[in-house]
């Protein structure tokens, strides 16, 4: 709520109000407020299914909605159709214009708006050029790789100068060398055109290095909205702390921590303190990630139930009390890590300091 | 593989073809007959009957007549056939499987009925002429092929092709124009090859809406047969069945017509 605090008296470019979407009977989204700032590159981030993509559509126009407000620039366009928006939409699968050459493609959307003659090679060559195809303007969609189509689709879309361009996953279908480099990219592009965007991404990794901001949806609703670092480091509920690594995760009720099997109890260091500073929380959640378990030391016992190793650590299934802990010991070239093994009895510890508490939920 | 099993897959293959192309080879024989009756096996070899059809006059109308039948009610078909197929595979119809069934209806009822249908519930009762009935019912039958090729080539175009489209500012129809139809073109072509060919081979409906003095190739040539004798009528039909082949060929070769079918 503090985001739509900060934006009082200047509403954000783009605000949702309200917004409930449904596909059939199905409801996908019900009662979305979202305000995304002029220039700013805002990443929707959430699980196959949370809403983010229709959210994305209802933009666009090509979903009506069943109730509730888009405002781009102050302008009320709930109603308006979508090839009159001048929201550009970059596609998952590029939706390319298979009959076309690169250069129609890009030059598409000025022809339609009767750009003509010099002006028109001038911009598209421009559009070319940013997105580094020069010499490609011939070729037809079909004859290039995945990355150089994703390059022409970016350059389509921003070459008519949308006031909003909306991305869905628009690295998804690359590999991952291509996809660190087109990220990369995009950064660029966003900063040299200024243009507002709304990135669409079940990619963790990627909203985070990407966004100024990232709003994480869950089942049709906003879970969390805030920095990179404060949907990372700081996470309010257990749904996105678990989405962004927090993966073991206990309620704490009775003064134990209560886990799927059974329950624990609660760290030393804990008892008497309440991490969520509240008088008396109803109930609340603790989750630390799996490289901050500790193993080989602590008042905790658990077995060793599985071992990976993942390189830069090694990753143990435990199982214990409350039930399975993920804990990651990293490899440390300096010093000799400790190793156990299947069927190992180890100690363990949770450590306060590296806990998030949460709202149950 | 066992050379048993090999072979025998081999001799029902060739049985197979013998028996789609049997009748075609005879017809053919008996017309490259150098005899002056239609007879299987000629009597000598000759291209006589071949030339003759070229010089008979009495073919020639039905001939025409069978040519614009065939191009104009697959051209009729095709502007009913596109649209058609265009909302059934990108809008939400509601009885989309009904009208599905029913628009290819002609193509699983046995043409006598078809034809029967035709004239005694609207050819008669609304007094057509017989121009128009011909028109009419091939087209009716010509329009499940449209919509069964053209609903082929365009899920081979996804539709956020089109909605890419829009999104830089093309209206619905703009978008069919120039992204749906460009792309769809080669469909369009194979529908209009087996439509043409559909139309112009037709015999049970066309049987029922033909009148004295107007009619088609193959109706024509069915009704020389009661007194003509000789293998002209072989020859033509060689012709006919070279023509069509020909055509489906060229099509497959050139546009993948099996792809759509």
């Amino acid at each position: 709520m503090s985001d739509v605090q900060n934006l009082a008296g200047s509403p954000g470019f783009l605000a949702l109000e309200n917004l409930s979407l449904a596909y059939g009977n199905q409801m996908a989204v019900e009662n979305l407020n979202l305000l995304v700032r002029e220039g700013e590159l805002l990443a929707l981030l959430g699980p196959s299914g949370c809403g983010k993509t229709t959210t994305m559509r209802a933009i666009a126009g090509l979903l009506a909605p069943q109730s509730g407000r888009i405002l781009l620039g102050g302008e009320d366009i709930t109603h308006k159709s979508a090839n009159t928006r001048e929201v550009g939409l970059v596609f998952q699968s590029y939706a390319l214009f298979p009959h076309l050459s690169v250069f129609e493609n890009i030059a598409f959307g000025l022809r339609l708006r009767r750009v003509a003659g010099d002006e028109l090679n001038r911009r598209v060559m421009e559009a070319v050029e940013i997105v580094g195809l020069k010499g490609f303007e011939r070729r037809l969609p079909r004859e290039l790789s995945g990355g150089q189509q994703q390059r022409v689709a970016l350059a389509r879309s921003v070459v008519v100068r949308p006031r909003l361009l909306l991305l869905d996953e628009p690295l998804s279908n690359l590999d991952a060398r291509l996809r660190l480099e087109m990220r990369s990219e995009l950064q660029r592009l966003q900063r040299d055109l200024g243009v507002t965007m709304l990135y669409v991404t079940h990619d963790q990794v990627e909203a985070l290095a990407l966004a100024h901001r990232v709003v994480v949806m869950n089942a049709g609703k906003i879970a969390q909205q805030g920095a990179p670092a404060d949907i990372y480091e700081r996470p309010t509920c257990a749904f996105v702390a678990q989405f962004v690594g927090f993966e073991n995760l206990f309620h704490v009720r009775g003064g134990r921590l209560v886990g799927d099997q059974g329950d624990l109890p609660l760290p030393p260091d804990a008892s008497g303190t309440n991490p969520t500073r509240q008088a008396d929380p109803p109930s609340y959640a603790l989750a630390w990630r799996p490289r901050h378990v500790v193993l080989g030391r602590g008042p905790y016992e658990g077995q060793v139930k599985g071992v990976s190793y993942l390189g830069e650590a090694v990753e143990y299934l435990i199982d214990c009390a409350a039930g399975t802990l993920k804990a990651q010991v990293p490899t440390d070239t300096t010093s000799p890590t400790p190793r156990f093994n299947i069927l190992d009895r180890v100690p363990f510890d949770l450590p306060m300091a590296d806990a998030v508490a949460l709202q149950s939920d | 593989m066992n050379p048993l099993l090999r072979f025998s897959g081999w001799a029902v293959l060739a049985t197979i073809f013998l028996f789609l192309l049997g009748p075609f080879l005879l017809i053919a024989a008996a017309g490259l007959s150098a005899g002056e009756t239609l007879a299987f096996p000629p009597q000598g070899l000759s291209l006589r009957w071949f030339h003759a059809v070229f010089a008979m006059d009495n073919f020639r109308a039905s001939f025409i007549l069978s040519m614009q039948l065939a191009a104009g009610s697959t051209l009729l078909a095709l502007l009913l056939g596109v649209p058609a197929a265009y909302g059934l595979s990108r809008y939400r119809v509601p009885g989309r499987e009904l009208i599905r069934t029913i628009v290819f209806t002609p193509v699983i009822v046995p043409g006598i009925i078809v034809g029967l249908a035709l004239l005694r519930h609207a050819v008669i009762p609304l007094d057509m002429s017989v121009n128009l009935a011909l028109v009419l019912a091939h087209t009716v039958l010509v329009v499940p092929y449209a919509v069964r090729v053209v609903t082929a080539s365009l899920e081979n175009l996804r539709p956020d092709v089109e909605e890419a489209a829009v999104m830089l500012g093309a209206t619905r129809l703009r978008t069919f124009f120039r992204v749906v139809l460009p792309n769809i073109m080669n469909g369009i072509l194979a529908a209009f090859i087996l439509g043409f060919v559909t139309s112009f081979n037709q015999v049970p409906v066309s049987l029922f809406l033909t009148g004295p003095g107007i009619t088609t190739l193959p109706i024509d040539m069915l009704a020389s047969m009661e007194y003509v004798y000789d293998p002209s009528i072989a020859a033509l039909s060689a012709l006919m069945a070279l023509m069509s082949m020909v055509i489906v060929l060229m099509a497959e070769r050139l546009l993948g017509l099996s792809r759509y079918v």
